[in-house]
Order: structure tokens, then sequence, then C-alpha cells
């Protein structure tokens, strides 16, 4: 702990324009600020975090031979680093240095009540200095970073990041829960608006995937346990059993040359027929199966919930020993520096939009379900076909925001952004394989909002498609023909709609997938109201979150189309991958710390400590407590309970809590 | 009571959720009364007892504890360790006579900057309601 100076410490006031100062009395509050106690200067600027207003801030640290700083202006969460950075350029220790949060907490929403906002003011401001005067000089940690990155999931979103990972020479650990790559986008026909094949364009990338050096894939796998911090991440996998071994596993058991080579001849004797997923059960597969032909990794996958364990799959894999249908779950740690979120999304059950009909009427089907059939890979072989005879459609109708911009409570409040271009997508399709189709799409605004996609669908306008405004109110099958008799208001037109049509597409909401809540707890990601993973900051820090080290990519952060997909995932990479080319980050020194004198050594602390950071040792010839500052995250539960308060928790010690509460309460005018 | 009288609230605040979920209510403009001064530590699982007895000490009307929701505490379970030490408090201030209405623990996340602006109304009308503390009487 630093030699006690006689504090002296500098206020300065910010107008943020008239964020700040249209609310709360600027001069009032400067003039205040000299009344109290330690204060050798108050000055105020325009915009303290610019350029002249942070030029002041330095000029007085060595004018006024300053000993702490308190800027009142935004929150600490936006510009404490850049304050902190200003009071180090000045000479001062950057943790000597307070902000008071006279902005989000203050100005902006108190923006009706000048005095309150300004008597507010007054005691932030008071309070701050009150803490700046006893703040200590602090020294950051800096830690050496592991050179090795982990994304989690594997579809276009994890397979970008970690291919430009990879290409900058980080060693990167590609996990995915499925047994293949591709995720989502490998389950599409065609893209929006350029019309590209999205297996053309992704094959290539899930092949390099598998080629990278740089890449260690695993898929069929799972975070279990997340441990350590930015740098030095310990990450606890769990393999799960696929009763198929890899030619590298089965070389490690002694089967030199043995191993799934990806022949199928498995899956032909397998006795268990089950709706394959990747088709959305619309065609079958085996116990033992891969989903498509595409997959990487080529290797099969036993499904041990179908598995009648007959063995003939192991009779005639033969030799190559490659199936073990004793198989369990192995668990394996990886060492890693930064990791990315690139979890996706699933569709939302749009069953639960009871009026439409989804699982009850066979006619009405999903926007991927109609990407499987029609596409030329897909259970039809690309063939178009009513679900319940198999006939082609003559009249296709689409419901758009079906479960999205929903608030009965039972959809989405929120925009999936990409259904109604891959609705146009659709009607543009048909058009061009079913010569005479007619389509119909029921909108509530079309939102074509990205590069060529507003022309894209003028485009679906000159080919004929109707479009009509208006929510699908509700949807009722004709029992004998299976068509579908489709129920809204033209809103433009003002009038009741009931057209008969032979299927119906609903352009489902999308929300995040069922595992999201676990994995972002693992990793300490908070979650946005809409239930998508939260970005540090919505506009300026996109891909980060507000676990160091952790980052987010693709639709798990918020929906989001291929093109914002791929952009993210390469920011998030490129971001994920500056503290491992760094080689080392410096780690916020706000450390617990034993004041061995007060320590009666009862050992309380150390069953509090959610990171095993503490021990009991033995010194001068009795116990306290020791701290491993590489384990201690500074959150001070340790402090909050130590009877003896012997623990001096850095930058949030009881006295500068205590000094803050005090001039609160008892400082002030009255 | 006076109509000026106006409550001394004190917020104690982890950095990570609650403390960005008030600045999400200033960033959405969401109103509230200005009654209430908010300290910033970084996690609830930090807030010493001794802390909430010093602000009722010291005069405070109210105090208010508010952290993560439960499982989303930044540092795992600081939160819930918080939750635990306000039975024991709540007790003791009741022993002491204080209305135990007085000292309220809430989660509110980062997203929820209404949620936090509907706290601080809550708490406002309550301590409102219930008057300057009892103990400022003895100071007299
Ligand atoms: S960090 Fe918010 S309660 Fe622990």
């Amino acid at each position: 702990m630093a030699e006690k100076k006689e504090a002296r410490i500098g206020v300065f006031i910010c107008h943020c324009g008239t964020n700040i100062a249209g609310s709360i009395d600027i001069k009032a509050l400067q003039e205040y600020a000299k009344t109290l106690p330690n204060v050798v200067v108050a000055d105020e600027y325009q915009y303290m975090c610019s350029t002249p207003g942070q030029g002041k801030i330095v000029d007085a640290i060595a004018e006024s031979k300053l000993t702490g700083v308190v800027v009142a202006a935004c929150s600490p969460r936006l510009h404490e680093p850049t304050f902190r950075m200003a009071s180090k350029v000045g000479g001062l220790n950057p943790f000597r240095f307070e902000m008071a949060n006279i902005r989000e907490q203050n100005s902006w929403v108190h923006m009706h009540d000048r005095e309150g906002a300004t008597a507010k003011a007054k005691d932030s401001v008071r309070i701050a200095v009150a803490k700046a005067s006893l703040l200590e000089d602090l020294f950051p940690k800096s830690v050496p970073v592991e050179k090795a990155a982990l994304v989690v999931g594997a579809g276009v979103a994890g397979i970008q990041a970690s291919l430009d990972l990879a290409n900058a020479g980080i060693p990167t650990y590609l996990i995915e829960k499925s047994p293949t790559i591709g995720g989502r986008m490998s389950q599409l026909d065609k893209t929006f608006p350029t019309l590209d094949c999205s297996q053309c364009i992704l094959t290539p990338k899930m092949v390099d995937v598998g080629r990278n050096e740089n890449i260690i894939l695993k898929t069929y796998t799972e975070v279990e346990k997340v441990e350590g911090y930015i740098g030095n991440f310990d990450i606890t996998l769990r393999k799960k059993a696929r009763g198929v071994l890899t030619p590298d596993e089965a070389a490690e058991r002694g089967y030199v040359g043995g191993g799934c080579n990806g022949c199928g001849d498995c899956a032909g004797v397998c006795p268990v027929i089950k709706g394959n997923e990747f088709e959305f059960a619309m065609a079958p597969r085996k116990a033992i199966y891969i989903y498509h032909p595409q997959v990487v990794p080529n290797i099969y996958t036993v499904d041990f919930e179908s598995c009648i364990k007959c063995g003939l799959c192991v009779d005639i894999c033969g030799d190559k020993k490659a199936i073990d249908l004793e198989m369990e779950d192995t668990f394996e740690t990886v060492k890693v520096g930064t990791a990315i979120l690139a979890t996706g999304y699933d569709l939302f059950p749009i069953e639960k939009k009871a009026e439409w009909g989804y699982n009850r009427y066979e006619n009405v089907i999903t926007g991927l379900e109609f990407e499987r059939l029609i596409c030329a890979s897909g259970p039809t072989g690309g063939h178009l076909v009513r679900p319940s005879d198999g006939q082609t459609p003559m009249k296709v109708g689409f419901v758009l925001c079906a479960g999205s911009r929903d608030n009965t409570g039972v959809g989405k409040p929120y925009c999936s952004r990409f259904c109604c271009m891959y609705s146009l997508k659709h009607a543009h399709q048909i058009h061009e394989k079913i010569p005479g189709a007619r389509v119909y799409l029921f909108y509530m605004d079309i939102r074509s909002f990205g590069k060529m996609y507003e022309e894209f669908y003028y485009r679906i306008q000159d080919e004929g498609a109707k479009f009509i405004r208006g929510r699908v109110s509700n949807i009722l099958e004709d029992a004998t023909t299976k068509n579908l008799h489709v129920f809204t208001e033209d809103t433009l037109l003002q009038r009741p709609i009931n057209l008969e049509l032979d299927l119906v597409v609903l352009a489902s909401a999308v929300q995040p997938v069922a595992e999201e809540d676990t994995i972002r707890k693992l990793f300490g990601v908070s979650k946005s109201q809409d239930g998508w993973m939260l970005e540090a900051h919505p506009k300026l820090n996109p891909c980060g979150t507000t676990t160091a080290g952790v980052f987010l990519a693709g639709v798990c952060q918020g929906p989001k189309d291929i093109p914002d997909t791929v952009a993210q995932a390469e920011g998030a990479a490129s971001a994920a991958s500056i503290p491992i080319h760094t080689g080392k980050v410096e780690l916020e020194p706000y450390f617990a710390q034993c004041m061995d004198e007060k320590c009666a050594g009862c050992g309380m602390c150390v069953n509090l400590c959610p990171y095993g950071a503490l021990a009991l040792v033995e010194k001068n010839g009795r116990k306290v407590m020791e701290v491993t500052e590489a384990k201690c995250k500074g959150c001070g539960t340790c402090g909050g309970f130590c009877p003896g308060g012997a623990i001096h928790m850095q930058h949030f010690t009881t006295p500068q809590i205590v000094a803050q509460i005090d001039a609160f309460l008892l400082g002030g005018e009255q | 009571m006076a109509e000026e009288w106006k409550p001394k609230i004190l917020a104690i605040i982890c950095n990570w959720c609650s403390y960005a979920g008030a600045d999400l209510a200033g960033g959405a403009r969401i109103q509230y009364p200005p009654d209430i001064r908010a300290i910033r530590v970084m996690c609830t699982g930090r807030i010493d007892p001794l802390f909430i007895m010093k602000a009722f000490q010291d005069g405070a009307d109210g105090v208010l504890i508010s952290g993560c929701h439960f499982g989303d505490c930044h540092y795992l379970e600081g939160n819930f360790k918080a939750a635990k030490r306000m039975f024991l408090i709540k007790s003791v201030l009741k022993n002491i006579g204080l209305d135990d209405r007085r000292i309220r623990m809430t989660f509110v996340s980062a997203s929820e900057g209404a949620k936090w602006a509907g706290v601080v109304n809550d708490v406002v009308k309550t301590v409102t309601e219930l008057g300057p503390s009892p103990l400022k009487e003895f100071e007299k």
C-alpha cells in the first residue's frame, strides 16, 4: 500500500453538449465541487472526452499536483478507460481516477427535474471525491496468453472465424455438437439475392476446415466446463460417444489402417429406421448414419438412443474395426487464450401459433422444410411436392413474420431479419421450377435492407408474385383435398381474403438454440432481453462480451443473414486474435489481499471463493490467508464476509466504500 | 409528514448487471425519481453487511442492493452469498426496530433498463411511505 500523501483532487465536469448540461446546472455543480474537502481544482468543458477536454486533465495533474482525478460525465462503463489513460498521460497512476456518472444515471433519467438532477449530481461528485481521496496506486498484472483459440459452433460463423484464426497462425479448436459441421447454411438450397447455391459456396470452406493444419476439429462434442480467464482458459470438452472410430482413433487402439472411411456399409445393414433430422424427418436414416454425403468429417455416428445393438454393422465393418457399440463419453481439457461463441439458432416452434395449423395440416411447412424440398440434394431430389399427396403445388402461399414481430406473447417481438428475403427467394424458385404456378406472399412490411436486396424484391414483383399486406388470421384444411383456405384481410384494398392454396410455407421466427443458456452461463456472458447473447456494446463492441477474451459471432448474438454473419465472424476472429498475437494481457488489479495482522486464520473466506484463489498458510507461527493473484478475479465476495475486516479488496476497499457512504449521508448541504 | 420530505436512499449495485441495466435505462431515457444514489461494486458478493448498517447509522432511509439474476453473476455465485446475507441483515434490522422494507435486494440484468426504473420507482415509493428513518431521531 502506498504511503499516505495529502489528497489533492481535481474535479472535471462534462457538459456532453446538452446531454448533461440540458438537465444539470453545470456552473452550480462546479462551484459546489470547489467547496468539497480535498478538491483543489474544479473545471468544466463541453466534451471532457475530446482532446482539449482530456488536455485539461493532463495539465491540471501537473499544475495542481493532483493525487486523484474525478470526472463527472457519462458511465464509467463507457469512458473509464479513456480518462484512466488521460490520468496516466498526466503522470498519475491510472487507478487514481474515479468517475461520477451524471449522464446515464442522472441527466438522462431526470430530464425534467433540473433541481433534483443537480442535487443528485452534487451528491455523486461528493461521493466520487471521497473515494478518489482514498485511491491508491495499483499496477495491472500482465499475464501471458495461451496461443490457441476456441470456437463453439461450426455453422458458417464458426467455420469462418476458425478459418481466419487458423490462417493467422493460431491453433483453433472448433467444437460442434452435431456429427458434422456446416450448420443451418448447409441445409439451404440457394442464397438470396445472388441465388448462389448454398452448398457450393459453403462446402469448399467445410473442406478447408477439415484440411487446415491449425484447426483441431471436434464434432459431436460439447463444452462441459470453463475455468480461468482471458489468456488462460481451461475448457473441458465432453466428446459424446459416437460409437465409431476415426482412422486416427483406430490407430491409437492398434488397428492400423482401420477406422471409419465413410463407406456406409454399416448403414446398409442397419435394421433401425429413423427420421433424418437434417431433412426434418422428411427422409429416413438408420441408427448408424451420416446426415448427407457432404458431411465433414465423413465419419458415421451411432444414435445410441435408437440402436438395438444387433451388431450387424460391427460384422460388416469387419477388419476396419471402426464400430464400438460400448463406447462412452470422454472428457478432455484444452487450454486456450480466447474463445468465440457461434451457437446459431433454432426455429421457433411455430405449432404454438395454432391458427396456422403447422403439424396438424400436412401441407403447411416451414421455410427450412421448403429449402430441403426444393434442394437438388434433398429428399425429393429438388422436386417441390405437397407432403400430403406428392403432387406439384400450383398455388403456394407464404406467411411472413410467422411468429416474428408478434406481441401476443406467443411469438417473438423481434424481427427475424432474413425471412422476408428467403421468402422472396422461394417465390422466385417456384416461378423458375413450376411454370404457371401462382405465388402469394402475406406480409406486414417487406424488409429488403441489404445490398441488392431491394432490387431483388422488384425482380420478384416483376416475375408475378402477388403481395398481400395482411396477417393471416386463420388457415383451415379441406379434409378431402387437403387444400388450405387462408383467411386474411388485404389491408391495402381493405377487403377480406379467403384463398384456396395447395401449399403454405410459414417463414417461421428464429430463436436461440436450446443449449444457449447453458453455454452462455459457462462463459459468463449475459443475455439480451430478447434471449440472444448480449454483446459488450451494441454499436461500438458488437463482437465482444462482458467476459474479457470471449467474443460472439453470428445469429447467437441476434438474427442476421449470411453476409452479416460472416462479417461478424471475421470481426470476432480479428478481436480474438489480438490478445493472442500481443502475447500478453493486462488484468485489472482488483485483487484481494490479506492484512495478516488482522487475519484470525478462520478460513471462512477460503470456502467462499468461487475460484479457489484463497488458502490458509503458516506465517510466523500462525495460520493466515494467502491469495493466489492469478486466480483471483476481484469479485470481493471474501471481503464482503471476512468477520475481522482483514481483507483488503483493491480499488473497492472497505475504507473507500465507507467513505462513499459517509460522503453521501453525512456530507452535503443542509 | 411534510410534503417536501425526500428520502435518502443508498443503492449498492454490481458492475456487470444492475449498473449496466441502470445505464441502459439512461440510454433509453426512461425517467424515474432522483432520490437514489448508487455506489458501484464489482459484485454484490462484495457487500459487507456492515456497509448497510453503516448506511442506516448514517441516517439512510432506505438501502437497495441490486445484482445479477441467480445463475448470471459474473463471478458465478456472489449474488447467492449476498442474498443469504440479506436474511441476516433483515433480522438484525427488525431487532433494532427498523422496518425491514427499508432494505431490498433486487436482480436487474444488463438488458433490463425498464426494470431498473421500475425498481427505483418502487423503492422510492415504499421508503417515502415509511417516512424518515427512526434512527434519525436519536441524533436529535
Ligand atoms: S456480478 Fe452481479 S451479482 Fe455478482
